[in-house]
């Protein structure tokens, strides 16, 4: 039995009473670290709240030797925590995939996702949002112009873009890299960007969203991460007035 | 040396005048006499005194060079000759003729406009007097000829002067039957050698005199006259009325092109940029305004000047304190620091260098051999330089001290400037670096540099054969997941048609080209219209065609895909070692939505692995290197050395005899070679002449396959076992 488990948005108490009851049932529990991060819980944080050993994974853990979890998984029970909301990081789609074709029983318990934690933060609405895009630090040979395609499409149709930044094993993409990123981006393609809005720390007791151009979201101090940018097309009254009130507009 | 001094002021003069320039080597088989021919000539330029010409090896100034009394590097020297009451400046590189050292001829035909073909009148042609006049012709250089040792054939073969004739006419012959194989458009253009026209000199580059038909007219000196005098071994008698170097220089400067006569035709053939842009133009008038175009022949050390780069300058003029890129760099400014010419050994600094000359710079710190540099931050590079020979062996050198660890990869990294025939793996980890080089010799001379010059104390393994790996057959779609499955790419595989992999290797075919010349190229080659128009890569002897049409996200990712055919060119699933001849169609792909789920951790594992498990399906093979083998012994001998090909794997398929000797012709694999100098020589009692040369890669014995692979496969630390698809599509 594999049972994916969403964490919610930042520390160990976010996940949901059902999340709890399946780590406690579990023979295994295994704590996926590459899609997401939850900033304000450390692994040892988990293990006290749980009361078990979790073992930490890896992309080349999962992506390489699924193995190991999948035979876990067919004798005894596996919980697979994911922060946030399992199959949102489209990735573990092929996990369950995998799992089911071996003849292994999943599931999902769902946690709080970014994707909607941003249109309460933002008040920019849910139906409003366009295709998402994730934008990856630039490596040698490789500055895909995907996230920028994506943006302008979205503009073009008055909506919204819900950019989701890099993370790597020590190094998380701030929201003012993402701007430099992205305004590179944009000059070559001549495109611009009107507005963004940044977020910070999205469920932490002390989340940062501001709104404006990127003169103005460069210089603000976001604080630690994870950061998530939204791009908005037109804005209704009622998005303007919220971020007005509550992201500095 | 002051008459020295005045040669330089009388070069500085005369290099601003690309009419008056003649840029030549001398290329010959081991052992003709190319550095005594050299050293005549300069003595008669009044570089260096008459009585050391011949015995000093002027030219061969590394101790290595003169002690085994062979030329090891190309070196280069700049002198003046007078013809017909005009000045002339005779830029000229002294070859190695040893075929283990070939990268340096090819390297300065790549240099020169003309080239003296030295032949020894006893020998005849020997198996590299083909390869280095197959260079030179491949380089549109123009090729002279002298006929050396002439003095032997009449002293110690006591051959009469009739017979003389015949023997020198039969040398013509056969040079010239050359040239038209090679190249029947120039062969038919006048590039025939022809002794009348006094494209052709015969003398004795160690006594010093030459004739050739002109200057008998001109000197009034006869056949006869020159036979007689040989015969009484007056040779100072025609040293003085027919001085080789007046006879041979005469002939260069009459016969051999000039700087402006030769790029339009030069140019065309080593560089494949728009010819009418700016330095294109440039480069066909070798004009002096234009945009620097140079290109970096040799590197060598100064212990004073640090890195000195030697290059044609094709045009533009260098001064010091300019600055200028070098093409497939980090285009940083290199700015020259010292500008000059070669006087043998020594280098003389000048104020400026024009088109059309052979430069010697400091300051070029991001040049290696074969670079193109420019005044312009971006133009097309010239053709890279095309080795007849490939590495085919390799040692593993560590330091021997801790200390010298650091010291021993700056060293490497030197060495591997300097000579670009050399394969040099770094590996910092485990300290363990490995050099490949064309032969046995050739790497015993390479870490005896670096013992001595360098001054790091290594040990050196044993020499291990370098193999390479191809497939014999063809499969269809083969399919690479990336780890998070994904992504997925589809591969069709099979052989590239020997035709095709001749014009990469001729430089005809390349990603330099414009498309469109590179795809007519190919179609005329019998490829097809669709493949020749989408060739997205060629890396070695192989090449990547992208057969898909309109899939989203791929432009992005086609870098990508390409390093990661890199990857498995690099070492094949075999033995991982280099494959060769393969033709790659990228037939379907499937991309993730998002690029962050498709970003290098993801493609370049997918395609190394579709790579390699699809060449395993289609029939991966390893292929050895094999040598070409001629050895000449008395007759009584010829058993002993047939035996000796034999007896390695090898074949027999020539035999010649001529007069009491007799020459066999054979090849054999390289990784049955070892030792084979030794073990010839006490076979035939010392008796035997012998050379080899590199002929290509066959397939490895089939019953032979398993335990090689095995074999390279423990050494290099992989599962000792024969390796399957599904070690790479497994999933």
């Amino acid at each position: 039995m594999l049972t994916f488990v969403g964490l919610g948005l930042y520390d160990d108490s976010d996940i949901s009473v059902k999340g709890l009851a399946c780590i406690a049932a579990a023979d295994f529990v295994y704590l996926e670290s590459y899609t997401s991060r939850l900033m304000g819980a450390s692994v040892e944080d988990l293990e006290r709240r749980y009361q078990k050993p979790v073992r930490l994974l890896f992309r080349k853990d999962v992506e390489l030797h699924a193995d190991t979890i999948l035979k876990a998984a067919a004798d005894s029970n596996v919980a697979f925590l994911v922060a946030g909301d399992p199959m949102v990081a489209t990735t573990h789609v092929d996990l369950r995939i995998r799992a089911e074709e071996r003849g292994i029983s999943t599931s999902i318990i769902h946690g709080a996702s970014i994707a909607s934690a941003v249109c309460g933060l933002t008040g920019l609405q849910n139906y409003r949002f366009g295709k998402s895009c994730s934008l990856p630090f630039p490596q040698k040979n490789w500055f895909p112009i995907t996230p920028m395609e994506v943006i302008v499409k979205n503009i073009a149709q008055n909506l919204h873009t819900l950019v989701y930044l890099d993370i790597r094993e020590e190094r998380f993409m701030t929201i003012p890299e993402a701007i430099d990123l992205l305004e590179t981006l944009a000059g070559k393609m001549q495109a611009a960007i009107p507005l963004y809005v940044g977020v910070a720390r999205a469920g932490s007791e002390m989340p940062v969203v501001a709104a404006g151009m990127a003169d103005k979201i460069r210089e603000i101090d976001f604080g630690p991460p994870l950061h998530i940018i939204a791009v908005p097309g037109e804005l209704h009254e009622m998005e303007r007035r919220y971020l007005e009130l509550f992201a500095g507009l | 040396m002051t008459r020295g001094k005045k040669t330089v002021e009388r070069v500085v003069e005369l290099m601003k005048d690309p009419k008056h320039i003649r840029n030549i080597g001398i290329v010959a088989h081991i052992d003709h006499g190319k550095t005594t021919l050299s050293d005549n000539l300069l003595a008669g330029a009044g570089i260096i005194s008459e009585e050391l010409a011949g015995k000093q090896l002027f030219m061969d100034s590394d101790e290595e060079e003169q002690a085994r009394g062979i030329t090891i590097d190309a070196s280069n020297v700049s002198m003046v000759h007078e013809y017909e009451g005009q000045e002339y400046l005779i830029n000229m590189i002294d070859t190695p003729g040893h075929v283990d050292f070939g990268g340096d001829v090819t390297r300065a035909m790549r240099a020169v406009d003309g080239a003296v073909v030295l032949v020894d009148a006893v020998e005849g042609t020997m198996p590299q007097t083909e390869t280095v006049l197959r260079q030179a012709l491949k380089e549109q250089v123009r090729p002279v000829l002298f006929i050396n040792k002439v003095d032997r054939l009449i002293n110690e073969l006591k051959v009469d002067e009739m017979e003389m004739q015949i023997r020198l006419g039969k040398v013509i012959d056969k040079v010239n039957k050359l040239i038209k194989g090679m190249n029947e458009e120039a062969y038919n253009k006048g590039w025939k050698l022809d002794a009348a026209q006094g494209t052709v000199a015969f003398g004795s580059a160690l006594y010093n005199w030459a004739i050739s038909v002109p200057f008998m007219k001109k000197s009034g000196i006869s056949f006869k006259e020159v036979y007689q005098k040989c015969r009484e071994g007056d040779m100072k008698y025609l040293a003085k009325k027919s001085p080789l170097s007046e006879v041979v220089l005469d002939m260069v400067v009459h016969h051999l092109p000039d700087p402006l006569d030769a790029q339009p035709r030069r140019v065309n053939v080593i560089w494949h940029g728009d010819k009418e842009s700016k330095e294109g133009k440039a480069m066909l008038a070798c004009d002096p305004k234009g945009p620097v175009a140079l290109m970096v022949t040799d590197i060598s050390f100064d212990p004073h000047a640090g890195e000195v780069a030697t290059g044609r300058l094709f045009s533009g003029s260098l001064k010091r304190g300019d600055s200028l890129y070098v093409m497939g760099t980090a285009k940083k400014e290199n700015r020259l620091q010292q500008v000059g010419i070669f006087m043998g050994p020594k280098r003389v600094e000048v104020e400026e260098i024009v088109a059309g000359n052979i430069a010697a710079v400091t300051g070029l710190k991001d040049a290696i051999v074969g670079s193109t540099v420019s005044t312009l931050l971006e133009v097309t590079p010239f053709e890279s330089l095309k080795h007849y020979s490939e590495p085919v062996m390799t040692v593993a050198v560590e330091a021997k001290n801790m200390k010298d660890l650091p010291k021993l990869v700056e060293v490497l990294r030197q060495v591997a400037k300097e000579d670009p025939t050399l394969g040099i793996a770094i590996n910092e980890e485990t300290g363990e670096h490995l050099i490949s080089g064309m032969g046995e010799l050739h790497l015993e001379i390479i870490t005896g540099r670096i013992k001595r010059d360098k001054g790091v104390e290594i040990v050196t393994s044993e020499p291990i054969v370098v193999y390479r790996e191809t497939i014999t057959g063809k499969v269809e779609s083969v399919e690479g997941k990336s780890p998070n499955r994904h992504n997925r790419f589809y591969f069709d595989l099979e052989p590239l048609p020997d035709e095709i992999v001749n014009l990469i290797k001729s430089g005809e075919v390349s990603m330099n080209q414009q498309n469109l010349e590179r795809r007519d190229v190919l179609i005329k080659a019998g490829m097809d219209k669709d493949e020749a128009k989408n060739v997205k890569d060629i890396k070695g002897t192989n090449i990547l065609i992208d057969m898909t049409k309109g899939i989203q996200y791929l432009n992005e990712t086609m870098e990508l895909i390409i390093e990661g055919i890199h990857e498995a060119l690099a070492g094949g699933p075999l033995a991982d070692e280099p494959v060769q001849n393969l033709k790659m169609r990228l037939v379907d792909v499937k991309l993730h939505e998002d690029a962050i789920h498709r970003g290098p951790a993801q493609v370049i594992p997918a395609v190394r692995a579709a790579i390699k498990g699809g060449m395993l399906l289609a029939g991966d093979s390893l292929l050895e290197p094999v040598q070409k083998i001629q050895i000449t012994v008395p007759m009584e001998q010829m058993g002993a050395a047939t035996s000796q090909i034999q007896g390695r794997r090898g074949q027999v398929f020539d035999m010649q005899s001529e007069g009491d000797t007799i020459t066999v012709v054979g090849k054999a694999p390289v990784a049955e070679l070892f030792g084979f100098a030794g073990d010839i020589r006490s076979a035939t009692e010392g008796r035997a002449m012998w050379n080899t040369e590199f002929s290509g890669f066959e397939l490895v014995p089939n019953n032979m396959v398993k335990d090689v692979v095995i074999a390279i496969r423990k050494r290099k630390g992989l599962k000792e076992q024969m390796p399957t698809p599904s070690d790479y599509l497994a999933g």
